[in-house]
């Protein structure tokens, strides 16, 4: 199997992986961000420039380096091949640039917005941004649509990564919402009013890695970080019925798929895909419905974190062991 | 007389319709090609001429053409772009317009070399007429047997179809351009794959230009030794160059590579030089994504040799005082264009033709207006505007999905590169520009408000 | 605020059986199972019909080619040929891009105004013109000029442009 090296640091992975997978398979300390790339669909990817990386020898064979920073979420590695991720300077530079024509026109709006606190966009730009936006003019601003019954749409947080798109397109028989316009005046949109109504239409919510699409059985409920993720699970006949339900106290104020360490809802034990229905998400509201299984784990660098959990012992600080 | 390999014919009346254009030699390389050469042959013909695509990235044909996949039992695709959009580029529509058999015949012959059954034309949906000057000629072609199945005897069965674009710059782009023949929105494809391997539908595709595959006729007619006799080192052929802008006589022209740029501006024969008795200020010789060159660094390179019509020799100094042959869309600016103006609105243009999917592209492109109106408008703008500016363009070039990126950045990097003087001009007498332009390099006519 | 927002039409969406002959043209000329690549074609013809591109065309559109109709919005939306919203009889369209510009593209626009009395993207009292400013046609050399349905007019001068709104005045 071929080996390739990121940031210093080898591994040997499948041929036709990835340097974003091959990253992910070394570790998160290596991995480039990814905005529009999701593991669990058939198509997405090079779209958002975050997971640009240097490739600084192409392959044993052919060790030139490769003129151009390529996304990693689409670039197969080679034999031999060498990778620098935040080892390089060209590629911090360039993703400090992609933060900031994604924050450009965005409306900073975290202190109102759902995705507060699990917004992939946040963390990119503590990990990345400036601090301060040199872009000084008005920006560019859409009205909130509800497109579907439990289904919120802020465009003006949208960064068009297209993920809830091919969501659509490979979990739902007939999409009803796409990206309409061009440019920067694109925009995700249904056009004629109508609703995404699929069984599993919700899902657009769990793949959208910013506060565009947002569950409206949640919306100002609470803060995620006051709530508490628990992993559970129900007997569904629509889908896996496994889901994090999200409480605070014993009421259950939302019901997610349940996300692993890239943010992407994760498969189940089996391999199947743990996305799941919109009656699990929407209509199971009380925790009678569900099976607690435990804490969910969350990352300790989460602000969800802060409150309310025993850590696996792996994560605790050495102080607390 | 320099000779034209495509244009030969042009002004011939009636040349539009076969019966003239096979009295003047026309469809000659398609019963060459299918009667007495196999199909690796016109190849190897192709890759001897040294042709390179005309489309604007001059990347060597043969060898475009020996990338295509040949798995059993696919289809395989070529598709011709005729989408051309890049401004100051006219000369796929004037070939077309004038010889539509000449783009027909080499559509044939190239597809045989490719062992392409089915082809298409994707033309830009704005050229209308030309649609239908190409449907009619194609209809003639297969009354007399060019297009149908087993032409001429030979076993090749061929058929050649034409699909309007729908009003998109990026679909000159070739992933964009196979997008939107699939029925979608003109987003560029991630390469790797390349369309060689999966193109059109997944199947092994070649996207050539309009010019490129008229000129496999006279290189399959004549041999590819003898087009490669024609221009300098791995410039070879003639080339069509569009001239636009302050010049006497605007139009499409065909010239041996190799040609003094400042004969190309100058002699009555190409552009008669710069109009109105006025000096020249600066050129853009290869569209409008190639840097913009000052009349200073335009004829003769920093070596102080004489700047020719070539990809290395208009690329000579690189972009430091360089630019590119690009489209041969030759657009000439006389000493009382204001290049803030013009960056402003080329800007405007590649924001507007932005498909949007990628980021430094999209919001880019967008700032970079933002920030040129301001200069251009005078709307308050400062010098570190002008840094800003370098610094966006900075960071969308070559971080983009394709290209489109780059032609908006080198632009704007180029203006500022060359032009600085005049930048800083618009931003300390904000009204004075309003009405006045700043003139040649250095030598400004009107006083700064400041002085 | 920005929006693509949709515009209906009042009428139904008929194609003529010529229409129906030209979108065969089309769909025969794709492989089994592509169809899809119909959309621009069919677009086109139904633009050519009616003028402009409604809701009820996009669907007609989507219907034809046995297609969800969000795939036809999303392609009716990205090209900047298709009309969305009902325009003039003649939709003269000026090439605003560098090479136009440099000879005088700007001081059409603003003699198309004035004549016209109507800002870009406006239609006449008599509904019979829009104006509007496009990107590079392709005709930098015969500069400037402006696109009429299927046909460039070009070297545009004030008394060239009277010529031609008389003419499609008087017709």
């Amino acid at each position: 199997m071929p080996i390739v090296t990121i940031d210093d640091r080898e591994i040997e992975v499948p041929d036709g992986t990835t340097i974003l997978n091959a990253a992910r398979m070394i570790g998160p300390d290596v991995s480039p961000p990814a905005m529009c790339y999701y593991s669990k669909l058939k198509v997405s990817g090079g779209k958002c420039r975050t997971c640009l990386v240097e490739v600084s020898a192409g392959s044993t064979k052919d060790p030139r380096p490769m003129p151009k920073l390529v996304a990693s979420c689409s670039t197969p590695i080679m034999d031999g091949m060498i990778v620098k991720n935040t080892t390089s300077e060209r590629v911090l530079d360039a993703r400090n640039g992609v933060v900031e024509y994604l924050l450009m026109n965005h409306p900073l709006d975290c202190p109102i917005c759902d995705q507060a606190g699990e917004c992939h966009l946040q963390d990119l730009s503590y990990e990345h941004g400036l601090e301060k936006t040199r872009f000084e003019f008005e920006r560019r601003t859409f009205e909130p649509v509800d497109i579907g019954e439990h289904i919120k749409l802020h465009m003006n947080r949208c960064i068009l990564c297209y993920r809830c798109v091919n969501t659509a397109d490979q979990i739902t028989d007939k999409r009803v919402h796409g990206v309409l316009g061009r440019g920067d005046h694109a925009e995700i949109s249904t056009y004629i009013e109508n609703v995404v109504d699929n069984d599993f239409s919700g899902n657009v919510i769990d793949v959208c890695p910013v506060g565009a699409l947002t569950d409206k059985t949640f919306r100002f409920k609470s803060r995620v970080w006051f709530t508490r993720p628990m992993d559970a699970h129900r007997n569904c006949d629509k889908c896996s019925g496994r889901a994090a339900v999200w409480l605070f106290g014993d009421e259950v104020l939302r019901v997610t798929g349940r996300k692993d360490q890239w943010g992407e809802v994760e498969d189940t034990p089996e391999g199947n895909s743990g996305f799941i229905c919109n009656t699990c998400r929407y209509d199971k509201k009380s925790l009678a419905d569900w099976t607690v299984e435990g804490p969910r784990y969350i990352d300790r660098h989460s602000v969800i974190s802060q409150n309310h959990y025993e850590l696996e012992p792996a994560e605790q600080p050495k102080s607390l062991k | 007389m320099p000779r034209k390999l495509l244009l030969e014919h042009d002004k011939v009346e009636g040349i539009r319709h076969i019966d003239t254009y096979m009295k003047h030699g026309g469809y000659r390389s398609v019963e060459k090609a299918l009667k007495k050469m196999t199909p690796e042959e016109v190849v190897e013909e192709v890759k001897k001429s040294g042709l390179r695509g005309r489309g604007g990235a001059g990347f060597p044909t043969g060898m475009k053409w020996s990338f295509l996949a040949k798995p059993e039992g696919v289809p395989r695709y070529l598709v011709c772009n005729a989408d051309e959009s890049e401004p100051g580029t006219f000369k796929d529509r004037y070939l077309m317009e004038y010889l539509p058999h000449l783009l027909i015949e080499g559509m044939i012959t190239s597809s045989y070399a490719l062992g392409a059954k089915v082809s298409y034309i994707y033309i830009r949906g704005e050229y209308r007429w030309i649609y239908e000057i190409l449907e009619t000629a194609i209809e003639e072609a297969r009354a007399k047997g060019f297009i149908g199945k087993n032409i001429l005897g030979s076993g090749f069965d061929f058929e050649l179809y034409m699909q309007p674009g729908g009003g998109a710059y990026i679909c000159g782009e070739e992933t964009a351009l196979l997008e939107s023949l699939e029925g979608k929105r003109g987003n560029p494809r991630m390469k790797p794959p390349f369309p060689a391997v999966k193109g059109l539908w997944g199947c092994p595709t070649v996207v050539n230009n309009v010019e490129t595959i008229a000129a496999v006729v006279p290189i399959v007619n004549d041999g590819g030794d003898e087009y490669a006799k024609i221009g300098i080192g791995k410039s070879t052929g003639t080339k069509l160059i569009s001239a636009c802008g302050n010049i006497k006589t605007p139009g499409v022209f065909e010239l041996e590579m190799g040609l003094p740029v400042e004969e190309f501006l100058n002699s009555d024969e190409y552009c008669g030089g710069v109009a109105h008795g006025k000096r020249l200020k600066a050129v853009v010789p290869g569209g409008s994504s190639v840097p913009i060159v000052p009349a200073g660094l335009f004829y003769k390179n920093i070596k102080g040799e004489d700047r020719l019509m070539t990809y290395e020799s208009l690329a000579d100094g690189g972009f430091a005082s360089g630019t590119m042959m690009g489209s041969g869309g030759f657009i000439v600016y006389d000493e009382d264009q204001c290049i803030v103006r013009n960056t402003w609105n080329f800007t405007r243009f590649y924001n507007h033709e932005s498909c949007g999917q990628c980021s430094p592209c999209r919001e880019g492109t967008g700032w970079m207006l933002k920030v040129l109106d301001k200069i251009e408008h005078g709307k308050g703008a400062t010098m570190e505007d002008i840094d800003l500016l370098w610094d966006i363009q900075r960071r969308i070039e070559g971080n983009t999905i394709c290209p489109l990126g780059d032609a908006a950045a080198w632009p704007v990097a180029a203006a500022i590169r060359h032009f600085r003087e005049e930048f800083e001009w618009h931003v300390k007498n904000p009204q004075l520009a309003q009405t006045k332009s700043y003139g040649l390099v250095g030598e400004t006519k009107y006083e700064t408000a400041s002085a | 605020m920005h929006s693509t927002k949709p515009s209906h039409s009042k009428a139904a969406v008929v194609f003529t059986p010529e229409m129906m002959a030209q979108v065969e043209h089309f769909t025969k000329q794709y492989p089994a199972g592509k169809q899809k690549s119909a959309i621009i074609p069919l677009l086109h013809i139904v633009q050519k019909k009616y003028g402009w591109v409604s809701v009820e065309a996009q669907d007609k559109v989507a219907e034809l080619l046995q297609l969800q109709p969000i795939e036809v919005y999303e392609v009716a939306t990205f090209y900047t040929m298709f009309h969305l919203h009902p325009v003039g009889q003649y939709v003269l369209e000026v090439c605003r891009t560098g090479p136009c510009m440099i000879v005088g593209a700007e001081d059409i626009c603003k003699y198309l105004e004035n004549k016209l009395g109507i800002k870009e993207g406006e239609i006449t009292a008599d509904g019979l013109f829009t104006w509007r400013t496009v990107e590079c046609l392709g005709a930098c050399g015969y500069a400037p000029m402006m696109q009429v349905g299927d046909n460039f007019h070009e070297y545009l001068t004030p008394e060239k442009m009277d010529k031609l709104i008389g003419d499609w005045r008087n017709k």
